[in-house]
């Protein structure tokens, strides 16, 4: 048993349900009792859909535990083909179903519907909702495109010269972090580069989109939480390469550009040569020299948080301070990517356990989820968005993709946004007692109220994180006045660095004191 | 103002839809579960904590459903059963008392533990009930803890506070036989509401007046023969069986939405305390007139509009009753989960004869139907609420005639502005 307030992931049925409502033509008939139809609210209010997800529940109710919950669920899957004609379906339980054992798979295949019937395992006291749309979309793949397969150890036959290169986009769904139009600046990066996209799937394909995937001569793998599995096993069938590069920031996406042009056998310099991004020259442009070092934490699925270090480090001259991941199936390629940075990575599902860690290493700038942004405004950190779970915000109305040159614009923009105008924190640095301009004042561009720091108000009682913890009694420094008051001077959001470092100064020198010499040795023996 | 209408169900003749027929349909219902109670609960019982005993959907459904996360620390929490506690490879019971030891030194400031039963833990038969004993036991007196269903196979949606308030009935303190009659107002309100409640039984003459629930958990009202009590929601059944075997007595009423269900409502307890007509009229026709005036607003974009009820939170007759009677709406149909016809016998007799009825749900073909009809307004729940939007139909979210407070004279305005705001919506987009 876990205590959990929020959490990162649903259930895995969810996860089929970011399948099922992404695709068209397809029908999810899911044996759950009526309080899971929540989920619907996800797709209709979260992400404004304008459409029902295409799932129909049992919702049983307790009586019926008593009589025959099988023929129920028998009698939904056939009303649902004959008012819905889907040209697929696909069966499944959630939790509480799972535990009445009432076998969805055999009970709906046993009707012998005229259309495919896919069902699904979903262990829900096991997994959660990224492994439920992995798999489900690797069920769907597996059914549907599975029959055109060619035998085993057939070898590819070489593309016919007179067309384009064609791919095939996977893993876009419904609920993801700007999936939406993701997958229209990845298209049209693709044409430009010379390749079609044959299928994109599963946002917006249909089972007969599906069975077609076999014809695509590679895969693009955008989210690998969703589509790994299935473009693993595509691999397997037809002998079709997949990319493996993300292509979430500049460095990335040229990187991910000549990957494809090496599976489509062409040369994309002339590509990169034209392709315009402004994200190096902002970077570059003077204005940015205030963006150098800043101490940055990320967190949030393992493709973005991996993209969002590089761009990070790389492409804002970040301090990349900590990371970490809520999905624990790709546990591993976060921990390689915190080894290349020096920093320990956290895996954790745990809000308050990465909440514990940001309060520990106060960074300047939160990368992160939903979670995140709570936790910021907890903790007066300014954040910026940049993996699901998700709320109605991360689905602007205007274009907004995290993805190839136009999505590197679209970081500079929303990661620079919360932050300080470097004329500004040098001004606060100088002027530190300036009534009007002073800590607890926010970037003039966001107007008051905006990541204020912490209040008592804002952060109950029985929080366990203090905003700005003390140090332990045991170990404890004892500040003068006179540099306890110079201390407070120093702006709030460096201010927990420069005390723990002051601190640590003393102590390795065994002063039992800390003056204004002590605290300025201290500057200069650390630097900023 | 004539004293007729200040009493409108004693002259009301016994017609309307009493023994109208009502639509039973069993397919999928598109409802919340009984947990998402807890959304609005904890807010009212200050120094309570729910703790679902449920799986991942349990937990996941308590974020989405509340729209925003209440990430003040909220004060519930979900106990998530995992794989190793079904295969029995941990003693559940263990778990759980382990999980709630670290939830109190957590939160020292909880005097009411509720460990809410989900689907998953009814259909494993986790015994909470012992469990609650048990950690009562070990907590008290400092922690009392209760528990009770808010499982989707059992309850729907507003059904989570009936439990919740039904858990609480056997601990009320016992009120002496021979005390003065005192009056109980049960079904949580927002504070204001209440407080506007407390000075119109004042000033009727009503001192004793508590509430169910309380605002503390430490602060139950007390009950007993002597109390008559008055359901400030329709959606109570369970709570009032308890009340009854405790000895209360139910004051019949229609529900306090509108001027006219509250005069009916306060009526009600007036006519048990013997509260003259003169002082009845006196103290409740100033509000009264506030309301129908605050109601004039809303008429002009309201009356002759068509609305359809979808099945959520057994509001929708109340609702019905007061947009048809005082705001000239026109019923299409009035969908509800549940249709208690004793605790509805007020309202009932007030709705327009002929009025289309259902009970439960069969969403699909409740759709087809209001398709067909292309009413106004929908009430809906916000699954539906977008969908029929694209469809070029009108809605309103039914989740906000739960969050908000609209009971009350002072209220009426409000509660009609709710139904009037999309229309006026769609009046001003030119889009």
């Amino acid at each position: 048993m876990k205590l959990t307030v929020w959490t990162y992931e649903g259930p895995p049925h969810v996860g089929a349900m970011r399948i099922a409502t992404a695709m068209e033509g397809l029908h999810y008939v899911l044996h759950a009792p009526q309080g899971d139809t929540y989920a619907d609210l996800l797709f209709t209010m979260i992400e404004r859909r304008d459409k029902r997800p295409p799932v129909t529940y049992t919702t049983f109710q307790a009586r019926d535990l008593g009589s025959d919950t099988a023929e129920l669920f028998r009698r939904s899957v056939i009303d649902a083909h004959e008012r819905f004609q889907p040209q697929a379906m696909i069966v499944g339980a959630s939790c509480t179903a799972e535990l009445i054992q009432d076998d969805p798979g055999g009970l709906a295949r046993a009707i012998g519907l005229p259309i495919p019937v896919i069902p699904l395992e979903l262990p829900s006291y096991q997994r959660k909702e990224n492994w439920g749309a992995s798999e489900t979309f690797y069920q769907i793949v597996r059914a549907l495109a599975g029959p055109q397969a060619p035998p085993p150890g057939t070898e590819r036959p070489a593309r016919d010269a007179s067309r384009r290169p064609r791919c095939n986009l996977l893993g876009p769904s419904a609920l993801g972090f700007r999936h939406r139009d993701d997958v229209v600046e990845i298209t049209r990066l693709l044409d430009e580069l010379g390749v079609d996209v044959h299928v994109t799937a599963p946002l917006g394909a249909t089972p007969a989109d599906i069975t077609r995937l076999g014809e695509a001569d590679f895969n693009v793998v955008l989210y690998p939480e969703v589509a790994g599995q299935a473009a693993t096993w595509l691999k397997r069938s037809f002998g079709q390469p997949a990319t493996k590069t993300i292509p979430i920031g500049f460095g990335a996406t040229r990187d991910f550009v000549r990957e494809v042009a090496g599976l489509a056998g062409i040369d994309p310099e002339p590509f990169l040569a034209s392709a315009a991004c402004r994200l190096p020259w902002y970077s570059t442009s003077v204005d940015s020299t205030y963006l150098t070092g800043k101490r940055v934490f990320i967190f949030g699925d393992a493709t973005h948080v991996v993209a969002a270090a590089r761009v990070a480090a790389e492409e804002f001259g970040f301090e990349v301070v900590g990371l970490g991941t809520y999905a624990r199936e790709f546990a591993r390629d976060v921990r390689s990517a915190a080894e290349r940075l020096g920093v320990e990575a956290l895996i954790s599902d745990d809000y308050l356990e990465v909440e514990e860690r940001v309060a520990e290493l106060r960074p300047e700038l939160l990368l992160g989820t939903q979670m995140e942004r709570h936790i910021a405004k907890r903790l007066g950190i300014p954040c910026a968005m940049i993996s699901a779970p998700v709320h109605v915000h991360d689905f602007p109305a205007r274009y907004s993709p995290q993805m190839g040159f136009e999505g590197a614009n679209v970081l500079f923009d929303t990661w620079v946004h919360p932050l300080m105008m470097g004329l500004e924190e040098h001004l606060l640095g100088m002027f530190r007692e300036d009534f009007e301009f002073n800590d607890d004042a926010a970037p003039s561009h966001l107007g008051a109220g905006h990541a204020a720091p912490a209040t008592a108000e804002a952060a109950p009682a029985a929080t366990p994180v203090s905003p700005e913890p003390q140090p332990a009694l045991a170990d404890a420094v004892l500040w003068t006045d006179e540099a306890n008051r110079e201390l407070k001077k120093i702006p709030f959001f460096v201010r927990g660095k420069a005390r723990r470092n002051t601190e640590a100064f003393a102590r390795d020198r065994a002063l039992d004191r800390i003056t204004l010499e002590t605290l300025y040795d201290a500057k200069a023996h650390f630097g900023r | 103002m004539t004293l007729i209408a200040s009493q409108p169900v004693q002259t009301m003749p016994a017609e309307g839809c009493t023994d109208a027929p009502v639509l039973r349909e069993r397919g999928q219902r598109e409802v919340f579960c009984g947990l998402t109670g807890i959304i609005w609960m904890h807010r009212k019982i200050q120094d309570a904590f729910f703790l679902i005993v449920g799986s991942r959907t349990c937990a996941h459904l308590m974020q989405s459903a509340a729209g925003v996360m209440i990430f003040a620390e909220p004060r519930f929490a979900t106990a998530v059963i995992e794989e190793r506690d079904l295969a029995g490879m941990a003693d559940v019971n263990d778990e759980l008392d382990r999980v709630v030891s670290r939830l109190l030194e957590r939160r020292p400031d909880i005097r009411m533990l509720f460990l809410v039963g989900s689907c998953p833990s009814e259909v494993i038969k986790l015994d909470l009930s012992r469990a609650a004993a048990r950690l009562s036991t070990q907590y008290m007196p400092g922690v009392r803890v209760l528990n009770y269903s808010g499982s989707g196979i059992e309850t729907t949606f507003t059904e989570g506070e009936d439990a919740c308030l039904a858990a609480l009935v056997p601990e009320l303190p016992a009120e002496h036989a021979t005390a003065a009659p005192s009056l109980l107002v049960v079904g949580a309100l927002a504070d204001v509401v209440e407080d506007q409640f407390i000075r119109l039984f004042t000033q009727l003459g009503i001192d004793d007046v508590r509430f169910l629930p309380s605002r503390r958990a430490d602060e139950l009202p007390p009950v007993g023969p002597a109390t008559r009590y008055l359901l400030a929601q329709p959606f109570l059944a369970e709570t009032a069986r308890k009340l009854e075997s405790r000895g209360a007595t139910r004051l019949a009423a229609p529900f306090p939405l509108g001027a006219e269900g509250t005069t009916g409502w306060l009526q009600a307890a007036a006519t048990a305390w013997n509260v003259s007509a003169e002082t009845f009229e006196q103290v409740t026709a100033a509000p009264r007139k506030r309301a129908q005036q605050a109601l004039e607003h809303y008429r002009a974009p309201l009356t002759g509009k068509r609305i359809f009820f979808f099945p959520d939170s057994q509001l929708e007759l109340p609702l019905a009753r007061f947009l048809s009677r005082e705001l000239d709406m026109t019923l299409v149909e009035v969908g509800t989960p549940y249709l208690h016809r004793q605790h509805l016998a007020e309202e009932l007799a007030l709705l327009p004869t002929g009025t289309a009825l259902s009970e439960g749900q069969d969403v699909d073909r409740q759709l087809d139907r209001c398709r067909e009809a292309r009413p106004d307004l929908v009430v809906a729940g916000l699954g539906l609420a977008n969908p029929l939007e694209a469809e070029g139909i009108r809605t309103k979210w039914s989740i906000e005639l739960v969050f908000t407070p609209i009971q009350g004279y002072e209220q009426a305005g409000d509660l009609a502005e709710l139904f009037a705001r999309p229309l006026n919506r769609r009046d001003r987009l030119k889009v």
